[in-house]
């Protein structure tokens, strides 16, 4: 899923000046299950927007919907009759979300209210971890189902870069190292001499660096 | 309105199993304690969101206070020790706000302690005097001035 966090109470205060009426629209999937923008997250932000605008002595009206779905058309049509009723709305869906509703309605200010951070996973309760970097092209397969890309601070394709110790990257005790990691993985599955070939150079053309992506199946078109 | 004029208005959310039986203690041993106190009980401290006690705050309480059981006397286990958690984020919330955290206090109380109860309700009621009514409440009369100005 994607995971996100929200931004300070003073920065969304700065994000908003200017605007009475404001509407803080959240969204019902991924930032919901990581606790940053679904229906209770609306709700406490959107009050603790009232407290701190009537702190200012300046209050606005913030009232609050949460839609199943804010990177998807048919869902982004239910709030159609609702957004329009305010100056602006404050996005607390994904980057992707908020995008798709800013395009939707052009005459919007459609801000963001949080701040997208990585494709992860719930590793336990209230902790969530960085898991993929949408690369575009998966090495999974070869490294035992556990990402260099993603998990190596250096994103290196032929590890471990000699800094590890006791298991952890060199870069934080607080972090495994990823090759350490892809090494056990890959004697436990009885796969470790994949590690004996030099892996090539990455296409990285299919990631970011291409340009943003887009992609199209004919088949389901129509 | 004046220092000494000022009652603060506190909401207490007492547990059931503790907090709220013990000031019904305090009642049968006709412990006084401030009349700006309500009380408003809970079937656990563990139930309680973060968004009761901002629209406390944001409909016009100048304090907060959440009783729960005391740690590890939890009815529910650990409900208590989930609703700690919950008030000390909404504490760092408020303080984003600009509102003082020392309006949003929690404390652990069995039900037995009738006069601890007392006593931390003449903290709260303390603290609060001196940090003064909810700024939300000023700043709506400031407005009202200026409008009738
Ligand atoms: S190799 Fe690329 S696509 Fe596969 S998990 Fe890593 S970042 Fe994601
Ligand atoms: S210590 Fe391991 S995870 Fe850290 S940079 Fe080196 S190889 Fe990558």
């Amino acid at each position: 899923m994607i995971v996100a966090q929200r931004k300070t109470i003073p920065e969304l205060q700065n994000i908003i000046k200017g605007h009475k009426n404001i509407l803080v629209l959240g969204c019902g999937t991924c930032v919901t299950v990581c606790l940053a923008g679904g229906e209770r997250e609306v709700s406490i932000i959107s009050s603790a927007l009232r407290i701190a605008s009537k702190k200012l002595g300046e209050p606005i009206k913030v009232n609050e919907l949460t839609i199943e779905r804010q990177c998807d058309n048919v869902f982004i049509e239910t709030a159609a009759d609702e957004i329009k009723k305010y100056d602006a709305v404050l996005s607390l869906g994904c980057g992707a979300g908020v995008q798709a509703i800013a395009e939707r309605y052009p005459d919007k200010p459609v801000y963001a209210g949080l701040d997208t951070a990585f494709l992860g996973i719930l590793e336990s309760r209230g902790v969530w971890t960085e898991k993929c970097a949408q690369c575009g092209a998966c090495v999974l397969a070869d490294f035992g189902g556990i990402c260099p890309v993603t998990r190596c601070a250096k994103h290196m394709l032929n590890g471990p870069c000699g800094g590890s110790r006791v298991e952890r990257c060199e870069i934080s005790p607080n972090q495994p190292c990823a090759w350490q990691l892809i090494y056990k993985r890959l004697k436990d599955i009885g796969e470790v001499d994949k590690l004996k070939k030099i892996y090539p150079a990455k296409n990285w053309s299919k990631s970011l660096d291409g340009g943003s992506r887009t992609i199209i199946r004919e088949d389901h078109r129509i | 309105m004046t220092e000494h004029t000022f009652e603060p208005k506190i909401l207490a959310f007492c547990c059931h199993f503790c907090a709220y039986a013990s000031a019904d203690l305090a009642g049968s041993m006709r412990l006084q304690y401030p009349p700006g106190v309500r009380i408003i009980r809970t079937p656990c401290t563990g139930r309680l969101e973060v968004e009761y006690y901002l629209q406390a705050i944001e409909n016009g309480a100048d304090g907060v206070l959440i009783a729960g059981c005391l740690e590890g006397g939890c009815h529910f286990i650990d409900g208590n020790l989930f609703a700690r958690k919950r008030v000390t984020a909404t504490r760092a919330l408020l303080e984003e706000c600009g509102i003082d955290k020392e309006r949003l206090r929690m404390v652990n109380i069995s039900a037995a302690m009738a006069k601890n109860l007392v006593e931390v309700i003449f903290e709260m009621v303390d603290t609060v005097k001196q940090l003064g009514p909810n700024p939300l409440k000023i700043s709506r009369t400031i407005l009202k001035e200026e409008i009738l100005k």
